[in-house]
């Protein structure tokens, strides 16, 4: 019988710094759901190919599937569930998704959102081959990424206006 | 839950090593989106892991006094990309580099376990041996210095001494001063997939931009680890900018590729495509020299 092993780690999550004790043996997404209940990370393929566990490190999107746990102490880590205003208002990139109907199933929605999040922070304005690229690393069997495109560009115009910059 | 016995995490290179020394039987993980597949895959289950990716020492891409790159081994896809000094110098590196998976893989895979894995479709190896790099190497009797063709031993055996890790990939200034290259990576869709081939050539002409000088070429899955075809670089030296040396050029590289048949392809349309690729690859090379074409 294997002796479990365990590590204590600190790490900010969606903006809080936490504290947690946590199998070694363990993926981030699996802590964010059962540590957390951030039930937004989604296990999809659970080897790093659909993107639907996609969360933020450090700013960086990342497949918390194919990220140990451990490998979190000291990070920033963000998920949808951190996107949501104190009043509990969803975020813009939310709302567009939703605009859009970019949104069917809905179980890659939040690794899409969060890989759009990443993109809209940078204050850049994306032709819509680059959003292509940008999320190629998340994928959809329902929508055929029309609309989530659609939803990514619109919100990216809306706040690229906001920052008083020409939208595409 | 990775089906894994033990972790060992190391905090610095020293203590990577200690570790090494310690528990011989254990992996090497960096970024882990190779082993921890495996470990799920089964392949790998039950193993022991050496953990380097909390060695931040290993991260970030510099230039030594000499012109020396020097990529530290943690270095991720992405950050390679970024990099002003890989964009400035060698950026068909961080070409190579952005054809690998998606954003995610891109964020968590590592130029160290890229070259480490010894796999013959990893998207940098090929770049990275055109290049002449040399692998930095560091046990406990200090550092070794590695040509990264004399580091490839065979299908995922790379040349890592029991008390080792890579710590650095090195390219030297006469390997990319006065060149200029391009790499192709032929897979079947253009994100989260592996080369079907891919292929990397880097050249350098003459004052005039009407002869090749020098022309280097390696192919991922030309063979069981990446390859240099020499009788398509003899082919191009001190040859004219033309068509007709492209053409030697790539007669040359197919006499020395050998492809397998596997499930992604068959050998056949794998000799197909790479004939295709040093040409294609080559002029692009060329033309991003300011070649001056007869």
């Amino acid at each position: 019988m294997i002796e479990k092993q365990y590590k204590q780690i600190t790490f900010t999550l969606n903006g809080k710094q936490v504290s947690t004790s946590v199998d070694v043996r363990e993926s981030l997404a699996d802590m964010l759901r059962r540590e957390f209940g951030l039930t937004s990370v989604k296990k999809g393929c659970e080897v790093g190919e659909c993107g639907a566990c996609t969360v933020l490190i450090n700013g960086d999107v990342f497949a918390s599937c194919i990220f140990l746990a451990i490998w979190a102490d000291g990070k920033d880590v963000m998920t949808v569930e951190g996107l949501v205003d104190t009043d509990g208002h969803i975020a813009d990139i939310q709302q567009a998704f939703i605009d859009e109907a970019a949104v069917q199933c809905g179980f890659c929605t939040p690794g899409f959102i969060m890989s759009a999040e990443r993109l809209l922070r940078t204050g850049k304005r994306y032709t819509r081959d680059e959003l292509r690229k940008e999320l190629s690393g998340n994928m959809c069997r329902c929508t055929g990424y029309h609309n989530i495109i659609n939803a990514v560009e619109k919100a990216m115009n809306a706040r690229l206006e906001a920052a008083g910059k020409q939208p595409v | 839950m990775y089906d894994i016995n033990h972790i060992y995490e190391a905090n610095s290179v020293e203590e990577a090593i200690q570790r090494r020394i310690e528990q011989p039987q254990a992996l090497i993980i960096s970024g882990g989106s190779d082993i921890l597949i495996g470990i799920r895959a089964g392949k790998l289950a039950g193993c022991d892991l050496i953990s380097l990716y909390m060695i931040d020492e290993l991260r970030g891409v510099s230039l030594d006094e000499d012109g020396t790159i020097r990529i530290g081994s943690l270095t991720s896809f992405a950050s390679v990309t970024k990099s002003p000094v890989i964009q400035k110098y060698v950026n068909v590196l961080g070409e190579a580099a952005d054809k690998v998976g998606g954003p995610q893989i891109r964020n968590i895979g590592t130029i160290g376990g890229n070259t480490c894995n010894g796999v013959t479709s990893a998207d940098t190896a090929s770049t990275l041996m055109a290049y002449d790099a040399i692998i930095e190497l560091t046990g406990a009797e200090g550092k070794r210095l590695v040509p990264i063709e004399k580091f490839y031993l065979g299908a995922k055996k790379t040349d890592i001494r029991a008390d080792e890790i890579q710590t650095a990939v090195l390219i030297r200034p006469e390997s990319y001063r006065g060149y200029h290259g391009y790499y192709y990576k032929y897979a079947m869709r253009s994100a989260m997939d592996i080369a079907t081939s891919g292929c990397s050539v880097n050249v350098r002409l003459s004052e005039d931009k009407k002869r090749i000088e020098d022309a280097r070429i390696c192919y991922g899955v030309a063979g069981p680890i990446p390859l240099r075809t020499r009788s398509a670089e003899q082919a191009a030296y001190g040859q004219p900018v033309s068509r007709d040396t492209v053409e030697a050029f790539a007669a040359g590289a197919l006499k020395d590729v050998n492809p397998r048949t596997s499930w992604r392809a068959t050998k056949e349309f794998r000799i197909q495509i790479q004939g295709e690729l040093a040409r294609r690859c080559l002029t692009e090379a060329i033309n991003r020299a300011g070649g001056i074409w007869a």
